[in-house]
C-alpha cells in the first residue's frame, strides 16, 4: 500500500506535464488510471535515448509519447492495444523486455541453462577436487606392521 | 589420462560464440521499420503558411514525406537542398514533397525553410502524432509513398540526390495500380 503510494507520485507528476498537451488534443472519454499509462510507457523503448523507457525519459519524443498512451487509454484501448499501435510502427525493438515467444526464448532461456551447466561443471570439479585430496594409505606389508608395533609399544 | 570429454568444453563454447559473433554485427541503432509494404498513416496537418496538407488528398501521386527539425544539423542541412531540387524536378511528373518539422520550434522551423527558400509544403507535428505513426525514432528520415498509398522506402538520414531519383523514378515507373 505505502509502496503504491509512493509510486503513484511519477505519475502524478508526468500527469501535470503532460495536461497541457492532453487538453489541446481532445477530451478524454475516458478517465486514464496513472499507474496504467506508467506502465506502459515503462515497457516502451525510448526512441531517441539508449537504454531508457519512455516513462524514465526527460526527451521531448517520449513526453509525445507519453501522451499518445495517455490519448489511446482515454480513447477506450487497452494496454496491450496500446502496445500492439506501438509495435506496429516500431516493431518488437520498441518493447523493452522482448516477448516471450520463438527466437526471443533464447534470450530467456540461454541464462538458465547456463546457470545449469555451470552448477554441473562446479559440481563436477569439487567432485574430482576432493577425491584427489584424500591421500591413499601407502601399502603396508607385514615386516612394516611388525615395525609399527613394536614402537608402539616400545613407548614409555 | 585422457579425458574423452575434454573436447565438449571448447564445442559447447561455438554455439555462444556464433550467437555473439552474429549479435555483435547487428547495429543496434538500425530499426528495421514494419512499415515498409504497407498502407502509410493517413495525416492532415496544417503548414506554416496555414494551408491544408493531408495525404489522403494525394492519392494518385508519388508522395516524399520528410520529416525534419531545425536542430537537426548537418543532415537535415545536407538534404533540405536536395529535397527542394527533387521537388522542383518532378512536381510535374505528379511527385509531392512534404515535410513535416518535429519537435521542433516554429519560430525555429520557419527560419529553416527561408534559409533554404524551400518551396514545398512543410507542416510542424506539435504532439509529435505523425511521427510516431511513422515509427520516426530520429531526424531526418523520409518515406517514399507510391501511387496507392503505400509506403514503399524508408530512408533514414539525409537524402542524396541518387537515393531520392532511385526511390522516386522507381515509384513512377511502376504507375497506378501496380502491386509489387
Amino acid at each position: 500500500m505505502a509502496a503504491a503510494a509512493v509510486r503513484a507520485g511519477l505519475p502524478v507528476l508526468l500527469a501535470v506535464l503532460l495536461s497541457a498537451t492532453a487538453a489541446t488534443a481532445q477530451q478524454p472519454s475516458r478517465p486514464v488510471d496513472d499507474q496504467q499509462a506508467y506502465e506502459i510507457a515503462a515497457e516502451l523503448r525510448c526512441v531517441v535515448c539508449q537504454n531508457l523507457s519512455v516513462a524514465d525519459s526527460p526527451s521531448e519524443m517520449a513526453s509525445q509519447m507519453r501522451a499518445i498512451v495517455r490519448e489511446r487509454l482515454a480513447a477506450g484501448e487497452s494496454p496491450a492495444q496500446v502496445r500492439q499501435y506501438f509495435v506496429e510502427r516500431y516493431g518488437q525493438w520498441i518493447l523493452l523486455s522482448p516477448p516471450r515467444r520463438g527466437f526471443n526464448l533464447l534470450v530467456w532461456l540461454a541464462p538458465l541453462v547456463a546457470v545449469v551447466v555451470g552448477l554441473g561443471v562446479v559440481a563436477l570439479l569439487v567432485r574430482r577436487w576432493t577425491a584427489r585430496r584424500r591421500p591413499t594409505p601407502p601399502p603396508v606389508d607385514a615386516a612394516m606392521k611388525e615395525r609399527i608395533r613394536r614402537e608402539l609399544e616400545s613407548e614409555p | 589420462m585422457r579425458r574423452p570429454w575434454r573436447w565438449l568444453v571448447p564445442l559447447a563454447a561455438l554455439p555462444v560464440l556464433a550467437l555473439l559473433a552474429y549479435g555483435f554485427r547487428l547495429n543496434p541503432r538500425d530499426i528495421p521499420s514494419p512499415l515498409v509494404g504497407r498502407p502509410a498513416a493517413p495525416f492532415a496537418l496544417t503548414s506554416f503558411d496555414g494551408a491544408p496538407v493531408e495525404l489522403a488528398a494525394l492519392r494518385g501521386k508519388v508522395v516524399v514525406v520528410n520529416f525534419w527539425a531545425s536542430w537537426c544539423y548537418p543532415a537535415c542541412y545536407e538534404e533540405a537542398p536536395v529535397l527542394e531540387r527533387g521537388w522542383q524536378a518532378y512536381r510535374d511528373r505528379g511527385v509531392v514533397v512534404l515535410g513535416i518539422d518535429i519537435q521542433d520550434k516554429d519560430e525555429a522551423g520557419r527560419k529553416f525553410i527561408a534559409d533554404f527558400g524551400l518551396t514545398f509544403p512543410n507542416a510542424p507535428d506539435r504532439g509529435g502524432r505523425v511521427s510516431v505513426d511513422y515509427g520516426v525514432y530520429g531526424v531526418p528520415e523520409t518515406f517514399f509513398i507510391d501511387r496507392d498509398g503505400h509506403v514503399r522506402v524508408k530512408h533514414v538520414g539525409a537524402v542524396t540526390e541518387p537515393a531520392f531519383r532511385d526511390a522516386v523514378e522507381r515509384l513512377l515507373a511502376a504507375g497506378p495500380g501496380a502491386v509489387r
